[in-house]
Formats: structure tokens, sequence, C-alpha cells
């Protein structure tokens, strides 16, 4: 036994590898990403990143059809790519335990929106569990096992920013291995034809019955439901992050009823807990989901009135709405300016947008890093949805608008983002008879998440070399002729380029192709530095948005562009920005 | 102590999840039971970012409300204005010198505020500030600003030096240890 202070995300991994889970398949995404990571370190058990979540979900359910314990993890927005298998999957049940957790992002902290997971749980028809923190994620995870394979069903892990990127401590046992359980043909399971399907909806309606009873007796007797009682005027009822925050803000003021399992919920335990207490509040981030549930008992709750459907909670909110304390603070006098995230110095995806900057084109963008390049000063970014939506997106565009619109407009999508969903827009693009210009931003990286491989960088999660996918090849497979790799470094050669394919009367597809500046692979240049004498403080290079390069008043009063040298890599890309070529290496 | 709540913020790339947990295996090695809330995932990209580390006898909320810390340590000048109403009445902030312009100052669509720090302390509030990156330089690298200022944070808690350098051994990779002890006797110090 052995303690130790880990992150939520690493704690599931611990359950995982403790749980005797042999095959996991994820595709990365905030704030989950760190559960396969973990996991991929410990050797008893197969990692790999998918290409997508659909293909992680599909893979863990294949490998439970092959009778192991098999996992998948993703963000609240990848549970919409793998909804499809998830909701026949509950139909079918399971062989070898399966277990999918799904991050949510109350807050929106790395997020395009703030859907609350709970409604995909409650329309699959599978159960839910939510931890409160990573002692919690390590039992429940574990746990969960155990009620897929008693209840046969595919099992869903609900995690938020807070629990996921929190550290507490845990206790380490060690593993228990699982023999693969025996696999035999069984149509009747198995195969979801309409003959099959309509029995097995049948049976998922006994088992979320089954499961509900589960969750309002043995639940409690686990301590995944839990009620501490100390107060007879407030109860409280929440589930994962707000229990914490409840618990500390409310202390000893308030009972609780502590729900570690979300979907199916309890209906006798919280009818009891309810004659408990006098005032009985819901609290719970995002959705009204337990407090509609109350009111389907009859169950008198205060929720929604006083809490919001937006953004995270913490003790204060609580405590001011259950207690109506409000705290006194400290504040700096005087504006205090914004930080947004920017693109790194050296990013290559600064490279491309600079060169296209002036080329007044309609851009249809995508999820990751160069998202950031919406903003202020690069301003490269008329739209951006979901995984893959600027390829299909941008051809939707151009069909409304005509051949024109095609020869000013572009979408960008990086490596890992075109893997995941951006193939299928191209097809789409090629079989309608499209014209569009489709620029992949091939860093060699998945970014945004924090490096992780995918299949177009030669690379397994455990940085083992495999086979790449050819990007070039494949996009002649699908039957684009015009396919050019520019380096985005090279700003001429790149606006040149993108400017030949953007004419074309047929679709092209631009290849934007540097490693992102961050990997340890990657050897940099000189840091760069403003040769003063030449300089006359005219800030064109600070339309390049690189965050190393400032204004500094020199002695003699007048202000310059200096160049970090701590934060510079070298890349040039301000170089071009300069008619006087005050910028020079060191 | 019976407990402790430290705010670490910074700009994303500066080191903060280094230090956010190193501060929470010290506590941890003296017996508390700890809770560390990070950010990872977008803020990582030079936007504001903050680290939360708590202390007790039982922690339950990972996250330290407003006017909760009792301590601030905050690796730009700046930061520590945005996030001083977390700071306790009577709390202490421990700050770099250092200004890193954000974007909206470098654009020059904003001002990046003069005397920062004196204008904290103006306020009543305890402000030990220190150049770090010109320590961390001196030490042999400019990444271990943060272990210049959880020195100094350490120092300021009345954490022994042996304490936080078994910390720092056990965590950072082996050929940054020197450098890094090095870092921390500057910053203890200074």
């Amino acid at each position: 036994m052995e303690k130790k202070l880990l992150l939520g995300n690493e704690a599931v991994a611990a359950g995982l590898y403790e749980a005797g889970v042999r095959v996991i398949s994820s595709y990365p995404g905030t704030p989950s990403t760190e559960i396969t990571e973990a996991a991929s370190k410990y050797d008893e058990i197969y990692s790999e990143w998918a290409p997508n979540e659909k293909v992680a979900f599909e893979v863990a359910v294949g490998a439970s059809f092959g009778g192991a314990r098999s996992f998948c993890a993703m963000k609240h927005v990848g549970l919409n790519v793998a909804a499809d298998p998830l909701y026949t999957a509950s139909y079918i049940g399971v062989n070898g335990g399966m277990v999918c957790a799904v991050a949510d992002d109350p807050g929106m902290h790395s997020s395009q929106n703030e859907q609350d997971s709970r409604h995909h749980a409650i329309a699959a028809k599978v159960p839910m569990l939510e931890p409160s923190d990573s002692a919690d994620a390590l039992f429940f995870t574990k746990y969960a096992y155990e009620l897929s394979e008693r209840f046969d069903t595919p099992v869903l892990l609900r995690l938020s920013t807070r629990i996921s990127h929190s550290r507490s401590l845990v206790t380490l046992t060690g593993r228990e291995e699982k023999e693969l359980r025996e696999y035999k043909r069984d149509v009747m399971k198995n195969v979801m034809m309409p003959a099959m399907a309509r029995k097995a909806h049948a049976k998922v309606e006994a088992r979320n019955k089954a499961i509900t009873e589960w969750a309002d007796g043995e639940a409690f007797e686990l301590g995944i439901n839990r009620e501490e009682l100390f107060s007879d005027e407030i109860g409280v009822i929440a589930a994962g992050s707000t229990y914490a925050y409840a618990r500390e803000a409310l202390g000893e003021k308030a009972s609780y009823l502590k729900l570690g399992i979300v979907n199916p919920l309890p209906e006798k335990a919280i009818i009891e807990f309810s004659k408990k207490v006098k005032r009985l509040y819901v609290i719970e981030e995002l959705d009204d989901i337990i407090e509609t549930h109350c009111i389907k008992l009859g169950v008198s709750v205060i929720g929604r009135e006083v809490f919001p459907p937006l953004g995270e909670y913490n003790q204060s909110l609580i405590a001011k709405a259950i207690l109506g304390e409000a705290k006194e603070t400290l504040s700096f006098d005087g504006e205090i300016p914004a930080r947004p995230p920017v693109l790194c110095a050296g990013c290559p995806h600064r490279g491309l947008y600079y060169a296209l900057k002036d080329m007044n084109l309609y851009v249809s963008g995508d999820i990751g890093c160069y998202t950031l390049g919406a903003q202020a000063p690069l301003s490269m970014m008329d739209t951006c949805v979901c995984m893959g939506a600027s390829v299909s997106a941008l051809h939707g565009f151009n069909t409304a608008r005509g051949p024109e619109s095609a020869k000013k407009s572009i979408a960008v999508i990086g490596d890992s983002t075109f893997m995941h969903s951006g193939i299928t827009g191209l097809v789409d693009i090629v079989y309608n008879k499209g014209i569009s210009t489709v620029i992949v931003l091939d860093n060699s990286i998945t970014g945004m998440t924090g490096h992780q491989n995918n299949p177009l960088n030669g690379k397994t999660i455990k940085g083992d070399p495999t086979t790449a996918v050819n990007l070039e090849a494949l996009a002649k497979a699908i039957g684009i002729n015009r396919v050019r790799v520019v380096d985005p470094f090279d700003i001429k050669g790149t606006k040149q380029a993108v400017a030949e394919e953007l004419q074309a009367n047929e679709p092209s597809l631009v290849i934007s192709r540097r490693p992102c500046a961050l990997l340890k692979s990657v050897k940099h240049p000189a840091p760069l530095t403003v040769d003063f004498d030449k300089c006359v403080g005219c800030k064109a290079c600070l339309k390049v948005g690189c965050p190393a390069i400032s204004q500094k008043k020199q002695e003699n009063g007048k202000t310059k562009a200096f160049i970090d040298p701590n934060q510079c890599l070298g890349c040039g890309v301000c170089v071009e920005t300069c008619r006087l070529g005050a910028i020079k290496e060191i | 102590m019976n407990s402790m709540n430290i705010l670490i913020v910074g700009v994303g790339g500066q080191g903060t999840l280094l230090a956010s947990k190193l501060m929470g295996k010290i506590f941890i090695d003296s017996g508390f039971d700890v809770k560390v809330s990070e950010v990872h995932g977008m803020s990582q990209r030079g936007g504001s970012v903050v680290t939360y580390v708590r202390a007790g006898e039982k922690v339950f909320s990972p996250v330290i409300d407003l006017g909760e810390a009792d301590m601030i340590i905050s690796f730009e000048a700046l930061e520590s204005a945005r996030w001083l109403p977390y700071l306790k009445k009577g709390g202490t902030i421990i700050s770099n010198t250092a200004q890193i312009d954000p974007m909206p100052v470098i654009m020059g669509n904003a001002q990046y505020p003069e005397n920062v720090l004196g204008r904290i302390q103006d306020l009543g509030v305890k402000v030990v500030s220190a150049d770090a990156l010109s320590l961390a330089e001196q030490a042999g690298s400019a990444k271990a600003v943060n272990i210049v200022l959880l020195a100094i944070a350490a120092k300021e808690l009345g954490i022994s030096k042996e304490e936080c350098l078994e910390a720092i051994r056990a965590t950072v990779p082996q050929k940054t240890i020197e450098v890094n002890e090095k870092a921390f006797e500057l910053g203890y110090n200074i």
C-alpha cells in the first residue's frame, strides 16, 4: 500500500491498472488526456491513441467482445463523436467489463462548449459514476468494472476539469489480473438487427430499474453514495466537484447526500433524505438533472432558482446562495490588462497566418492551437465549430456562394484534427466537384492537448516507431490532383503557393509542414535582436503577435521594438515585417 | 499551522506547475491532507495561469476562493494584481519583479500599469519581491525561476531548507538537481 498525491486523471489510470484492464484506446482532449498518458506507462496494459473518439470507443467495445476489461477516454465533445457506438453498445452490453471516461469542462477552460455529458448517460441508458476527488476516482474506476460485468453494460465515468486536474491523496494497492473471458459467438446478444435490438431494448429498461435499486441500496453500503448528517435545517444533494465546494463552504452547517452514481439516480434514498432536513438544495453545475429528477419524485428542492446554469461553482457562490454570506476582498486600484493565451514564440502557425494575412480570405477554422490565430493581431479565422468542420463547412460556404467564393477562401486544420475527422470532409469536396482549398497545418504532433503522437507522425503512444500515414498519397488517393507542401517560415513561398491553389478550378490540398516549436527534437537558430540604430519604432513587427516582441522605451525617450532573448526561438517571421532590416541575429 | 492556502500564478510556460507540485509534496511530507488544482491545455500558451495548493487536516475543495489565500506566489508582477482579490487580509505576496507584456499591451491597446507591486504594498499588503530571473540565470538556468520563488516562499512560511531540498531532489530531473539546488539557495538567502 502506497500513498500518493495524484491528479484525478492519474488516479483513474491507477484504477484501470488495479482493475486488471488490458486494452485502452482514447483520443486526447482536455481535460481527459492524462488518463491515457498515465495508463500508457503500465506495461501490463495495451494503450493507444486512436484517430478519433468513435474509433477509440469501438476498439474498447471490440476488446470487451474479446473478453478483456477495456477502456476509452475522451472529453465531453468527444463523446458526441462516439455517441453512435455508445447508444448501441448499451443494448449489447459487455463480455469483459467496459468503461468510458468522459471529462466535462464547466467554465470552458479549454473547450468550445459547456455541454453536460450526463445527458448522454440518460439517453443511452447506461450507468454513470462521478468522483469528487482522486481517491473516489481510483475507487469508482475499479468498481465500474464490477458494475459493468454484473449488470452487462458499458459504464460511463464522468469527470470534470477540477476533478481531472486536481491532485489529492490516494492509496494504491496492486493489480489484480483478470483472465480473458471466453469468447462465444452469440448473435442474439452481439448483432444488433431489429429483431435482436427489440429484445435488447427491453433488457436495457429492466437493467436500468435494477441499477436504480443498486443506487438506492448497495451503492450506500459501498460508500459510492453517502449520507452525511450534521444539520436538520439545511440539506444538500451534490455530486462530483460541487460536493467538494459545498462541503468546504457549508461545513457542518448542512447535511449532505453525496451521490457517486449520477445515472440512474437513486429514488428512495432521495425521498428519505428530504425528510431529514427543512430546506433541501440541489447543487449541480451545468444542467438541472438531479433537480428535475427530484421534482419527478415529488421532492421539493431549491436549485436553479439560486444556482446559475453557467460556468464553474466555488465555495463563495454556494455560501452566498445558501447562507447569505459575502466576503470582502482586496482589489488593485487600476485597470489590469487581459492576458489571453497566444501562439507561442517560434510557432509555425504564425508564419502561415502572417503569409496569408493580407490576402483578405475567408478562413474556415478548426480545433487546435491554431484556433488562437482568430485573435488580434493575426485575426485569421472566420468560423470554428468542432473537430473537422473547417473542411466540410468550407465546402458548404463555397457551395452557397459559388465558385468565386472558393477563390477567396481556405480551410485551416491541424494534422491530428485532419486525421480525426477532416478526411471525410475532403472526400465530400472531391466527390461533389468542389474546388475549395484546404490547408493542413502539419506540425507533427497533437499540440493543444500537450503533445500526443498521432497517425501522421510515425510514433505510437509510447514513442515507438510505426507506419506514418502519407498525407500526400492519401490526398491523391482521394482524388486531389493538386497537393503542395510549403514551409510556413518561407513567407513568400507560402503566399505564392496558396495564391496559385486558390486560382485553380479544382480542389487543392496545401500542407504547411514544420514541427511544433516546443518539440524537444526541434533545434532552433539563435534568438534575434533589434538593431536600435535602424529601428524607428514603426510597430510593424508587432503585427505577427509574437509574445517575444514588445516595445521598450529607450534612454533617449524613444520607443523601439524589443525582442526578449529568453523567449525568441529565432524563427525569423518578424524579419519579414521589417522593411528597414532592423531585426538581425545576435 | 492548521491550514494553508497558496495561489501560484503566472504566465503559461513559466513553470508554475512544478512549483505547485513541489509545494504539495512538501505539505504532504509534513503530514497534511493536500489538494492541488492545476490548469492544463489552452491556458498553457502565454495566458494568465493559476494553480491552487491547499493543505490542512482535511481539505475538501480543490480551489481557493476569493479572500482565502494565505499567500500568492506570483511569477510576474501584473499577475499579482490580477489575483489580488484571492488574498486573505493579512496575507503575503511573493512576487517576481519581471514584467511580461500581455498581447493587448504589446499591441498598444492597453497599458501595463506603473509600479504594480508598490501599489499593492500601499494597500497594506506584505509584498516580498525579487528579480527571480536574474537569480535563476545566476544559478545556471533561466528556467529555475520557479525554484527561486519557491525558496522565497518557503522561507516566508518557515519551512526548513532541508525539507524543500529533499522534495526538489525527489521531483526534478536528475541532471537539473545541481542548478535547482543553487537556485534554491539564492532564493532562500535574498
